[in-house]
């Protein structure tokens, strides 16, 4: 223990406490996910935790660190439940070991460990998964509208044997993946249901696990985990830049609607950018850095190569923090 | 009056949990004169004072035993009447434990007082007043310890318009500014309408906390019939007490670290100040006690007011001891202030309040992890300075970076590490950063001042040289011709001569 | 292909015009490096680095004669600021050279000097007050604990005292504790 000074009084929650908080505001979320998209997903969540928590006890006794105290901070936890939550939930078992291997041993610890990465890790793992394997990663299941509808054992089954055919059987490309190969053959799209692509379910389910996203992150607004900058820039830029393309013309273009609900928009609002670590510390860095990301979101999707953009989106403008952060700087008292 | 009205808010600051009423129970009780004076000669911000007195001395109550050293000192006088024991190194209450030179007195019980001079200011003027407020001990009682009298002077070039009476008290547990305004309060207005004057300000106002709603209201009372004194109250946050936010609060003027409040037109004193200040200038008293805050973890806890250089064990015995034995004391409050080195200390001006530590305030804390830039230290920082940047700086020793990022604006007040959730000691890294980079300017200054005399020394010697080879040149150059054909023509006169000494001397056989 | 190398040499030739013009009309009097690096040095004049005096070996390092290491009073601070500097890999301190001590002042015992004026010829920054016969004395300010005054004493009459930590020189000191991520410190 080290000679105490000043202050001798304390009121702040500790980084596990916050962690926590993140993975109880998370809930909502998970439990929406797993009524329309099977159980999949919670077999993601658990291999993905049980991974980072070994992997990180393995890389904290090489590194020669208190291992008790690094394992119990649950910002592992964190990372990986958040990498579990980006893949398809139909994905292998593999997909998320290795992504969460990378995740942890390569996005964290190989920057420096707790509070020295410079990239988001979830996101880092997700890009290595999306460019590794790009056939797996661009495979999600159908939403169901009841959970029964979904046979479990089949979802173990693919989750632990997978092949291609059998994911190929029960999978097909997201909306916005649709909508962006419909649109690069030029052809038109309808909302409604078309060509056997039942979008309008699809979007539903959307709507419903983007808004349990939504309170979980107004939750930790209320509790103070995050601030309000990040989450209503980023939401308010891509609703607008979309919105100016949208009015441009609305046949080539989704509505801000759209944008918002679809893909991990809201948990990247709320749950990715808002990481303290790889993200700026000033109100004002925030909030360019929330605008830059909304921006390079918008672009990649409808672009870009990819159909969805939040991952390169945040690696990119991690990689700009540094500057925001020294050129943002608030005057100090006084000195206005 | 409108500004009194309007509501200003500074970024950051904590709401703490007051535990004020701990020790506002009780009035504030006179201590008896203890067995024994210790009274530290380094109490002020400033220069050392000359002693005046020497071992054996007997002295009377409020004699000066040491006067101040230049403008910016401050005197020392006997608390009581007694005889000078010692003058030696003594433990002082200072965060480093070492200790520093004090006056030991053995106060004689009979407390009897010099003649006191009252000052007659209007006669006398500002200039000697203050001359005289040199040699009366007074310094900022509210835990600065700026001799004030630096503060009365009135300067042509920025006249100040407005006093502000810091009656915030914003630190937990500390409540002898709260107990003071409310049994002083006559000499409190009386002292205000004094320095008032004094400054040639045209209005007071008192800054409160809206956490002593006694103060407050006996306070409002007394002033009702002053018209040029206000009182305004402020939201419970801390650091509202700290100058220049608590200028802030009350006007909306913010003031940056370089410059002074006087540049404004503000000056600004501590309600203990004013009265002391009171009392030299109508009583003739110089500045003997003060009033300190025992609480916490204690048995009686309540205000005293007790003599300068008052062992503190003799203040811990009358409140009945600590509840729970743990022999750690803080001076000051928990937020700034620092573990004492021993109960074996003296009451000194700096002395607010007296902390026995309670248990959640000494335990074991938990291990800092590192900073996960959460930045809910800039969220706090009353400064708006930006604390992680300043601790990875501080911690890495890149001080000059520190330096940029305004680390000297820094006043220590706590709130990012109140707030850290990684628990780390930022306001350690920052003083440390601070301490360093004072003796490193201090060790580059020497450095200059050795560069200088050895360069001196090694033209000093060129010079000695060249004048030692022109002097021998000189003495070369004139030995030829002349001087050296006269010596050979007189040497060869002088053997001429003794040769025909010789030849006649031969002659003569 | 002709166009090409055309607006190449073009380019060349305006390149090459700014830059004589640049070096001409902001052409540095003198070395600055070298103020630079006596900047740097503490002062001591002591002469453990084997020239007699900082600024000499602050001319050798300019030149490249002598090594960044050979400085015991600027301590390892000294050597990486030096490091940094000349934009050279940091190197430990040539132990041969000396260790770096803790700061000490020249301390003459007035009981056996006996005013030979041999320790005032000896001092760089003339920090010895005295004359022949006289009593001599350190100034204790100006001292800069370079122990060039103990050799020449014919009665050996010269101590180095440490200057002990004080309550008007105390440090905070860096706070430790016992994480094991914390970066090394740079020990002063």
């Amino acid at each position: 223990m080290f000679n105490q000074q000043s202050p001798f009084v304390q009121k702040a929650p500790t980084v596990t406490l916050v962690m926590m908080l993140v993975m109880f505001a998370l809930l909502p979320g998970v439990l929406a996910y797993i009524f329309f998209f099977g159980i999949g997903v919670l077999l993601n969540l658990t291999i993905a935790i049980i991974t980072a928590l070994i992997s990180e006890y393995f890389v904290l006794k090489i590194r020669n660190l208190p291992v008790k105290l690094f394992i119990t901070d649950g910002s592992a936890v964190v990372a990986a439940s958040l990498l579990a939550l980006s893949i398809p939930s139909i994905a292998p078992w593999w997909i998320i070991v290795i992504g969460t291997l990378f995740t942890i041993i390569i996005a964290k610890h190989f920057y420096g460990g707790l509070g020295s990465n410079l990239f988001n890790p979830a996101m880092v793992g997700y890009a290595v998964l999306l460019i590794s394997f790009p056939a797996v990663m661009t495979k999600w299941p159908l939403p169901a509208s009841h959970l029964l509808d979904f046979n479990i054992a089949q979802q173990i089954q693919i989750f632990f044997y997978g092949t291609k055919e059998i994911i190929d059987s029960v999978s097909s490309a997201t909306p916005l993946d649709y909508i962006k190969t419909q649109i690069f053959l030029g052809k038109p799209f309808d909302l409604n249901f078309t060509n056997g692509m039942p979008i309008n379910s699809y979007f539903n389910a959307s709507i419903i696990i983007s808004l349990s996203f939504l309170l979980g992150g107004v939750f930790m607004w209320s509790k103070k985990i995050i601030t309000w900058h990040l989450p209503v820039t980023f939401l308010l830029s891509l609703a607008l830049i979309s919105a100016i393309f949208w009015l441009i013309d609305s046949s080539q273009y989704l509505s801000p609607f759209i944008h918002l609900f679809s893909g991990g928009t809201l948990l990247c609002a709320f749950f990715i950018i808002t990481d303290p670590v790889s993200g700026p510390t000033t109100p004002k860095g925030k909030i360019f850095f929330a605008f830059g990301v909304a921006l390079l979101v918008y672009l990649i999707r409808v672009f870009g190569g990819y159909p969805e953009g939040i991952a390169f989106a945040v690696i990119f403008m991690n990689i700009c923090v540094p500057l925001i952060d020294s050129l943002t700087q608030p005057k100090v008292f006084g000195h206005e | 009056m409108k500004l009194l009205d309007k509501i200003f808010k500074f970024n950051g600051g904590i709401q703490t949990n007051p535990k004020k009423d701990i020790s506002t129970k009780n009035s504030i009780k006179c201590l008896p004169i203890p067995s024994e004076l210790r009274l530290p000669l380094r109490q002020h911000i400033g220069n050392m004072p000359k002693l005046k007195v020497k071992v054996g001395d007997q002295v009377l109550k409020g004699e000066l035993i040491a006067e101040a050293d230049g403008n910016i000192s401050a005197a020392i006088h006997a608390p009581t009447s007694g005889k000078i024991k010692s003058v030696e190194k003594l433990l002082i209450p200072h965060p480093s434990g070492l200790p520093d030179f004090c006056v030991t007195l053995i106060p004689d019980n009979k407390d009897q007082w010099i003649k006191k001079a009252p000052v007659n200011w209007k006669k006398l003027g500002i200039e000697k007043t203050i001359k005289l407020l040199l040699n009366s001990g007074i310094v900022g009682l509210g835990g600065a310890a700026f001799p004030s009298h630096l503060k009365l002077g009135n300067n042509r070039n920025s006249p100040i318009n407005t006093l502000i009476i810091n009656a915030a008290e914003c630190e937990p547990y500390i409540t002898c500014d709260d107990m003071l305004m409310r049994e002083r309060g006559n000499d409190l207005i009386k002292g205000i309408k004094l320095v008032q004057s004094l400054l040639g300000a045209k209005q007071t106002i008192i800054g409160i906390e809206d956490n002593k709603p006694e103060a407050y209201k006996i306070i409002s009372d007394l002033i009702i019939k002053e018209s040029s004194v206000h009182i305004k109250v402020v939201p419970t946050i801390y650091p509202s007490g700290d100058a220049k936010r608590l200028i802030f609060l009350i006007n909306g003027i913010k003031i940056s670290k370089e410059k002074r409040s006087s540049e404004y037109g503000i000056q600004m004193f501590n309600v203990a100040t004013i009265v002391a200040i009171y009392r030299f200038i109508v009583h003739g008293e110089a500045s003997l006690s003060r009033i300190v805050t025992i609480t916490g973890n204690i048995k009686e806890p309540r205000n005293y007011e007790v003599l300068f250089g008052t062992p503190l064990q003799s203040l811990i015995q009358d409140t009945g001891g600590q509840k729970i034995r743990n022999n750690t004391f803080i001076m000051g409050g928990p937020m700034m202030g620092f573990k004492l080195p021993s109960i074996d200390v003296s009451v000194t001006k700096t002395m607010n309040c007296v902390i026995s530590a309670e248990p959640e305030m000494i335990e074991a804390k938990k291990e800092p992890l590192p900073c996960i830039r959460c930045a809910k230290c800039a969220e706090a920082c009353p400064v708006l300075l930006q604390p992680q940047e300043l601790f990875w700086f501080s911690k890495s020793d890149q001080f000059e970076k520190a330096q940029n990022y305004n680390l000297f604006d820094c006043i220590e007040c706590g709130c990012c590490s109140y707030v850290c959730p990684s628990n780390i000691p930022l306001v350690q890294f920052y003083r440390y950063a601070k301490s360093e980079i004072i003796a490193q300017s201090i060790a580059k200054e020497e450095a200059d001042i050795a560069r200088e005399r050895n360069d001196f020394r090694i033209l000093r010697l060129e010079r000695e040289k060249k004048e030692r080879a022109e002097r021998n040149a000189q003495r070369k150059a004139e030995n030829t011709s002349e001087e050296k054909s006269k010596l050979i023509e007189e040497k060869r006169a002088e053997i001429a001569a003794a040769m025909n000494r010789i030849k006649d001397n031969e002659k003569i056989k | 292909m002709l166009t090409s190398i055309l607006i190449i040499l073009f380019l060349a030739v305006i390149i090459g015009l700014v830059l004589g013009f640049s070096s001409v009309q902001f052409k540095v009097k003198g070395d600055p490096i070298i103020e630079k690096i006596d900047s740097i040095l503490p002062q001591t004049q002591c002469g453990q680095c084997n020239y007699p005096g900082c600024k000499p070996y602050a001319t050798a390092i300019a030149k490249g004669e002598a090594d960044i290491n050979q400085c015991p009073p600027g301590g390892e601070a000294g050597v990486r600021a030096l490091a940094e500097l000349m934009g050279v890999e940091y190197k430990p301190l040539n132990e041969s050279h000396g260790t770096t001590k803790p700061k000490a002042i020249a301390f003459i015992d007035e009981d056996t000097c006996i005013g030979c004026t041999l320790c005032i010829q000896a001092c760089p920054v003339d920090a010895i007050l005295g004359a022949a016969k006289q009593m001599h004395t350190i100034i204790e300010k100006e001292c800069t604990g370079c122990e060039l005054c103990l050799p020449p004493c014919p009665v050996d009459c010269i101590t180095m005292e440490s200057i002990e930590e004080n309550a008007e020189n105390w440090k905070w000191k860096y706070p430790v504790y016992s994480i094991s991520t914390s970066k090394t410190k740079v020990n002063h």
